[in-house]
């Protein structure tokens, strides 16, 4: 496994609720990623986030990874949770915070805003 | 790279899905690339989300991979 590979697979499988987007919470460089990003703020989620731009190894790595070929991605510990789509259906129904307080505890919510991680 | 219409995409997804009661694809900017698909199907019920869109991103496999769809999105449903 690459390096790179590996660091991707560490934070799906330990981060509580990670992000992968384009741009940064900060800065956001797409408008599926910030569907995506909106919806896990208004469910409380505690996010970290990938910026996947500075290297089109990260897209390839992670897509390889999960089987899903587009960008975002949110996985809550290690599970795929979807993409854009998804996650603002989950989080119109009610079911993302549910899901949330299932694998994190029903104290998950977070006070502080999305932290950004780098793979490279 | 050129445009793509809504019909070829329709077809792809009436293939995957021969018996969908509900398949529409929409071109959401005017520009034959950022797609809005509908489907609905039985073959959905019991499934995850992520599993009926994978469904999805199977049938359109080819235009994702060729850079012909630069945005799709998926609402899917089952029938149950």
């Amino acid at each position: 496994m690459s390096e790179l590979q590996d660091r991707i697979k560490q934070i799906v499988e330990n981060e509580p609720v990670s992000l992968f987007m384009k741009g940064t919470p900060q800065f956001v460089m797409c408008g599926n990623s910030d569907r995506a990003l909106k919806a896990l703020r208004e469910a409380g989620a505690p996010i970290t986030a990938v910026d996947i731009l500075p290297d089109p190894a990260i897209r390839q790595e992670l897509s390889a990874l999960s089987g899903w070929p587009t960008i975002p991605q949110v996985f809550i510990k290690g599970e795929l949770v979807g993409g854009a789509d998804i996650v603002q259906e989950l989080a119109e129904t009610g079911e993302l915070e549910q899901k949330l307080a299932e694998a994190l505890g029903p104290d998950y919510r977070s006070a502080a805003d999305a932290r950004t991680v780098s793979v490279l | 790279m050129t445009a793509m219409a809504t019909e070829p995409l329709e077809a792809l997804l009436r293939q995957a899905f021969p018996n969908a009661s509900e398949l529409a694809v929409v071109d959401r900017t005017g520009t034959g690339d950022h797609f809005q698909v509908v489907v609905s199907d039985a073959g959905f019920d019991g499934l995850s989300l992520v599993d009926q869109h994978r469904l999805v991103y199977d049938a359109l496999a080819q235009p994702l991979a060729d850079g012909s769809i630069h945005e799709l999105r998926i609402r899917t449903k089952g029938t149950a």
